[in-house]
């Protein structure tokens, strides 16, 4: 993180020093005012509920019986982690893979570059809703493209968002082979959101990228291909550790984005067949059950997660990134 | 969080590719690009031709069923269909549909007004002022951002429920947690430090204070950082969908994207034709307004590369 650093040196400030701080504070106020309002104190307070049998009705001090709820064995808190985790270990390198290679392949000089751009950024513009709402029925069994085309490839159709078999199992059941039960995989209902969130921030992550190549200076290559270097040896030795920045920042918006992702699987699945994360959970015990206080558990529990794999990111990056 | 905060907006443009020499592109490239590309439209593609299909066409997955090659008519009058099927609203009665747009517009306007205003404010507090706790303040406002939506949402609903602020089922709720943004706060802070401070001790020397050089050379010269602030601020609250669903009830204070999931779940959504219809009255609005300022988002998110 880039710390402010003062817009001008100590020496610098004048007698007029008050009257500046007052309007400083003044300008801050309503910025601040709303953070504390909306921000800081529903933290404290989303504390305060997590420690309560927090209802409609009369409410009842729990002390940590919500942690001690969700963490017990045989909780749903367990399986929503282990849904966000997975969800999480399938979509990013997937993400991150094809973003880095279409933006070195638009960094070329090609034509087209921006159309290809906007083109490609579009998913990530329009409404997660609506187009969960699209794919959804584009992974119909009956009535979607998917399956349409399949059929017309002469492949069996499958059951996308509405299955709950790993797919390890469905490629195992194709072949006639039944697996054990831990050998199963992800369902395919969560590789089928997996589809469906690359589709949304290839072209995101992809800007990103590119904002990221624009930094390197051209000179370099310049001065490698002089020295005969090849096209793999330039992206090895100069794009891939001068982008380690870039690279670190998006795989960490990435993860954090994915553990807390909840739109677009609440509108294909409701967190259906596998795909119950966390979110989801949190969600569901507040606005169908109203179970304000385990739900607020449950939330202190995810961004604990959140923020020991932001941590862990950091830990990494320290060592691996190029600054 | 600013690890790749570097690149001023102006930089964007100067990107240099790694010299190609007098070598062609390899056009396995252009195949490449153009797959991705057409992967990236399709689903919009068969939404817009879905929503003017007739239902027996959408069943027997027929993918073009007009002429010239097959005899069915566009049934243009989906549209008309589905926004009949989602009803009236009684207090104005308006359809319902255009009632959830007037609600997002509603919602939008307030929220771009809001989160610009407390941007540019603090932005120039921060860039521009000296005074105690500034780097502390600041941290706590980047921190603000870090901040997992999920761990903050129920307790946000709770205080709109009758027994704290009683907002529950008004605007003020639905606007609530968007009326400032540490993103915001955050760009137009980084456009504002580019400025040179020449100009401000220009403007001292001809007498202007800091509201007045603030308003009359900063924000002019900050435009296309808060023209991005806004756009982005556009489609965020636009396309927003859990925190609407959770403070309101009644149908005549949701937004469209609520409405859409809402429509979805009725026996008209399970028509697709009818359900993509109302998808495209949701999606059109951004996609028009995102193809006359694209700029704006992609140098917007390269510069800061801030928020998923």
């Amino acid at each position: 993180m880039v710390v402010a650093k003062s817009a001008r040196p100590k020496s610098e400030r004048r007698p007029g020093k008050a009257r500046e701080a007052l309007l400083a504070y003044a300008l801050l106020a309503p910025a601040l005012l709303l953070f504390i309002a909306f921000t800081v104190f529903p933290i404290g307070f989303g504390a305060y509920i997590s420690l309560h049998n927090w209802r409609l009705g009369p409410r009842e001090f729990l002390g940590l019986g919500n942690y001690i709820r969700a963490l017990s064995p045989g909780s749903e808190f367990w399986p929503s982690l282990g849904a966000t985790l997975t969800y999480s270990v399938l979509a990013v390198p997937v993400q991150i893979s094809i973003a880095l290679t279409l933006a070195y392949l638009l960094f070329q000089k090609i034509r087209g570059k921006s159309l290809f751009r906007v083109v490609m950024f579009l998913p990530w513009v329009t409404s997660t809703v609506a187009t969960a709402a699209v794919w959804a029925r584009l992974y119909s069994p009956d009535i979607g493209l998917i399956n349409g085309a399949l059929k017309s490839l002469g492949l069996t159709p499958l059951r996308w968002l509405l299955e709950d078999d790993g797919i390890f199992a469905l490629v195992a059941g194709g072949l006639g082979v039944s697996l054990p039960d831990w050998l199963q995989g992800p369902s395919l209902a969560m590789v089928s959101v997996v589809i469906y969130t690359t589709w949304v921030f290839v072209g995101y992550n992809m800007t990103l990228f590119l904002a990221g190549l624009g930094n390197i200076p051209g000179e370099m290559y310049e001065a490698a291909r002089i020295d005969g270097a090849n096209g793999w040896q330039l992206f090895r030795h100069i794009t891939w550790p001068l982008l380690s920045p870039t690279t670190f920042f998006v795989v960490l918006i990435t993860v954090i984005g994915t553990l807390k992702a909840f739109n677009h699987i609440w509108v294909m699945t409701q967190g259906n067949n596998g795909t119950q994360t966390a979110s989801i959970l949190i969600y569901r015990q507040f606005y169908e059950f109203q179970r304000a206080g385990y739900a607020s558990a449950l939330a202190f529990l995810l961004s604990a997660v959140i923020l020991a794999v932001t941590i862990l990111q950091n830990r990494v990056a320290a060592e691996r990134v190029n600054y | 969080m600013a690890t790749v905060s570097a690149a001023p907006l102006s930089q964007a443009d100067a990107r240099r590719a790694p010299k190609q020499s007098l070598d062609k592109v390899n056009p396995l490239i252009y195949l490449v690009l153009i797959i991705v590309g057409i992967a990236s439209i399709t689903p919009f593609l068969w939404m817009m031709l879905t929503s003017i299909k007739d239902y027996g066409d959408v069943v027997s997955l027929s993918l073009w069923p007009w002429p010239p090659l097959g005899n069915s008519a566009p049934r243009f009058d989906n549209f008309a269909q589905a926004i009949q099927l989602i009803g009236i609203d009684r207090d104005t009665g308006l359809p319902m549909f255009f009632r959830h747009v007037l609600n997002t517009a509603t919602v939008t306007a307030i929220v771009i007004a809001s989160s610009v205003t407390t941007s540019v404010l603090a932005a120039y507090a921060f860039a521009q002022l000296d005074f105690p706790a500034k780097n502390v303040l600041f941290i706590l406002v980047l921190a603000t951002f870090m901040i997992p939506e999920e761990l903050i949402l129920v307790p946000r609903a709770v205080m709109m429920n009758k027994n704290y602020l009683n907002w529950y089922n008004t605007l003020p709720a639905m606007v609530a947690p968007f009326l400032v943004n540490a993103f915001g706060i955050f760009l137009i802070r980084q456009f504002f430090l580019q400025i040179p401070r020449d100009l401000y001790d220009a403007a001292r020397i001809d007498g202007a204070g800091h509201l007045r050089y603030l308003t009359l050379v900063m924000i002019p010269l900050a435009r296309p950082a808060i023209l991005t602030l806004a756009l982005l601020e556009f489609i965020w609250t636009w396309n927003e969908f859990r925190w609407i669903q959770l403070v309101t009830s009644s149908s005549n204070m949701r937004t469209v994207s609520v409405g859409l999931v809402g429509f979805l779940q009725t026996d008209g959504g399970a028509q697709t034709q009818l359900a993509m219809a109302v998808a495209v009255m949701v999606v059109l609005p951004v996609v028009i307004l995102y193809f006359f300022t694209q700029r704006y988002f992609t140098e917007g998110i390269a510069t800061t590369g801030l928020k998923g």
